[in-house]
């Protein structure tokens, strides 16, 4: 009966990862950059048959636009809409002050059923080719191509490596028709497109953290009545539960090579960090101490660890050298530091900070330990950095309703992911795909 | 009833924390120092259910408490009504209203000597998941003191933290802060 129930449990799990998701995020910049460089991304041309499912210059400009650093011009401006070199006149582009000019085309490729996709930037004051590519897909992929558009050209005009083909994990909520709480585990693009639900549970699901390969989703899921470390392949759907313990198990976060997963467990009596090397399931206590431990974040080389330790009294940031063993409290101002993680490039770390009653997003350098905030909306919690290093995706409320924020590691840019028809909370941001 | 689903509930975790090799684990239950706690876990496969039909038997908590004449002459206290005890924010210390409350379930427990409980620790949604969980549980724990030290044994207890995830009450204000912040105690 019971065993019974737990497959039936385990079908409808398997159900749930093919399952494409009805609604997907919708994203509303509400602050971007003066000095954003005006970029010209004209219509591709298609010069095949049936009508293309996607409007992949849309996408490239909805994704620099998004960036807040490149400010795409409207179409409805464009005075003309050239696809090849020998179309363009430079001389409107200067008059509409663009900087750049970005153009392409879309064809059907000889291979049968491909596409083939071309784009070229133009330096508009220079009159010159700075970047120009032919590339090819599947029309289904065409999302995928538009976002990898994107990253050149963020790239070449910026110098910061493009993470628009990245990806996003967050839990959502939402009451079902008899009045229960539904808890999906999702991922989507980085700009909250091509959602897919990879878990359905009627029990809280928490803590999604990506491996370093972007294939594979640590999370915290309370479907067999206690909290449990699942790992589940985000392609695949195949799962295993890592942890059964007695008490916490929870906020799982992956070393940078993969092959561990620091955990916090409470099986000893208090909560405690504990690395479980993943290629022989050994288990090591890191942390002891009768205080809260928790909220392990695996520093960029592997030799650090970052936890959030009540040991002085309320939540504060310790820096732990998993070499020397050493222990430092990183956090000083404010009597509520959490959650930190670090900057791709690991200067910086980014937690959750109270001040005043209003939880927001704050970072801090660690050379000289100095405090900004960067978030103004009272209940922010779960900062994740892009891999780039240049944005931050967290989750907010707004009235009773949870929803994502994204705003840029100066501070500068922000924008939001609401959903429609969800409670959405626990983002975090994929590392750059490695396929 | 609500024993038959609860004892259901423990089949379920004993089957699996067998299945994830807890119990190979010798170094589970210890408490102390680093190498004590260093153990082995091996993952429980559950998407395609190859393991599922594992047939396990036993309980992960013991049941063998007083004897039946034992029961049978203190079964006359009842279950009590009120199963929820608040907190402060932050914090996991009892208040001093919340005694008589735990006092009556103290006297239940102890009268029924084969009846676990399970305390579900909450915390209210400001800060942190994983701290409000950590939170959730000191709060659980605080209870399970309380009843210990008045003689309900240890196995017959379970703390099981749900920290900001199930508020009592929707808002975001001190009022429902307040009522989410809670130990609710369950048989």
């Amino acid at each position: 009966m019971l065993l019974n129930k737990w497959l039936k449990a385990v079908a409808f799990t398997l159900l749930c990862v093919t399952q494409q998701a009805v609604a997907d995020l919708t994203i509303e910049i509400t602050q971007g950059n003066d000095r954003a460089t005006p970029v010209a991304v004209v219509p591709f041309a298609w010069l095949g048959q049936s009508a293309l499912a996607e409007d992949v210059a849309q996408i490239v400009s909805d994704d620099l636009e998004r960036s807040g650093l490149i400010k795409p011009l409207s179409r409805s401006d464009m005075l003309s809409l050239p696809s090849q070199k020998s179309d363009i006149y430079f001389r409107d582009w200067s008059l509409l002050k663009q900087d750049y000019l970005l153009i392409g085309q879309v064809k059907p490729s000889v291979s049968p059923g491909m596409l083939t996709i071309q784009f070229e930037l133009y330096d508009v004051v220079r009159q010159t080719r700075v970047l120009g590519e032919v590339i090819s897909g599947k029309p289904s992929e065409l999302r995928s191509r538009a976002h990898y558009i994107s990253d050149k050209v963020f790239e070449h005009l910026t110098g910061i490596a493009g993470a628009f083909s990245t990806r996003l994990a967050y839990v959502t909520v939402r009451k079902d028709a008899s009045g229960q709480n539904k808890y999906e585990l999702k991922v989507s693009d980085a700009d909250g497109r091509r959602e897919k639900s990879i878990l359905t549970t009627y029990k809280p699901i928490l803590s999604p953290a990506w491996s370093p390969d972007a294939e594979h989703l640590a999370y915290v899921s309370y479907e067999t009545g206690r909290p449990a470390v699942f790992i589940q392949n985000v392609y695949s759907g195949k799962r295993r539960q890592l942890t059964a313990f007695k008490g916490l198990n929870g906020a799982p976060t992956w070393s940078p090579d993969g092959n561990k997963l620091a955990v916090v467990l409470s099986k000893d009596g208090n909560p405690e960090l504990y690395q479980i090397d993943l290629t022989n399931y050994k288990m090591k206590r890191i942390t002891n101490h009768y205080a809260i431990d928790t909220e392990p974040e695996w520093s960029p080389d592997g030799s650090k660890l970052l936890f959030t330790s009540s040991r002085s009294g309320g939540p504060q940031i310790y820096q732990l050298d998993l070499v020397s063993g050493e222990t430092e409290r990183l956090t000083f101002e404010g009597n509520y530091n959490a959650r930190a993680r670090y900057a791709p490039d690991g200067t910086e770390i980014y937690f959750v900070h109270q001040k005043e009653g209003i939880f927001h997003i704050a970072a801090q350098e660690l050379a000289n330990n100095r405090l900004r905030i960067l978030t103004q909306t009272p209940l922010d919690e779960s900062p994740s950095v892009s891999p780039n290093g240049s944005m931050l995706i967290y989750a907010t409320q707004e009235g009773s309703r949870g929803y994502l924020g994204a705003v840029s590691v100066n501070g500068q840019i922000r924008y939001r992911l609401p959903s429609q028809r969800a409670d959405v909370r626990e983002p975090t941001w994929s590392p750059f795909l490695t396929n | 009833m609500e024993f038959k689903k609860y004892s259901k509930t423990l089949f379920f975790g004993a089957t699996l924390a067998v299945l994830a090799g807890c119990g190979g684990n010798a170094a589970t239950q210890e408490q102390g120092s680093d190498s004590a706690s260093d153990g082995q876990v091996q993952p429980v496969v559950t998407s395609d259910g190859s393991n599922t039909d594992s047939s396990v038997n036993g309980e992960q908590m013991g049941q063998d408490a007083q004897s039946m004449k034992d029961q049978a002459a203190d079964a006359m206290a009842a279950m009590p009504e009120v199963e929820t005890v608040y907190f402060g924010f932050d914090t996991s210390a009892i208040r001093d209203d919340s005694r008589e409350v735990l006092d009556l379930h103290v006297a239940y427990l102890n009268a029924n000597p084969m009846q676990n409980v399970v305390l579900e620790g909450h915390a209210d949604e400001r800060g942190t998941r994983e701290y409000n969980n950590a939170l959730g549980e000191r709060r659980g724990n605080a209870v399970k003191s309380y009843f210990m030290v008045q003689g309900v044994s240890a196995d017959r207890i379970e703390v099981i933290s749900y920290g900001e995830e199930k508020p009592a009450v929707i808002g975001h204000n001190n009022a429902a802060w307040s009522k989410n912040r809670r130990v609710e105690i369950k048989y």
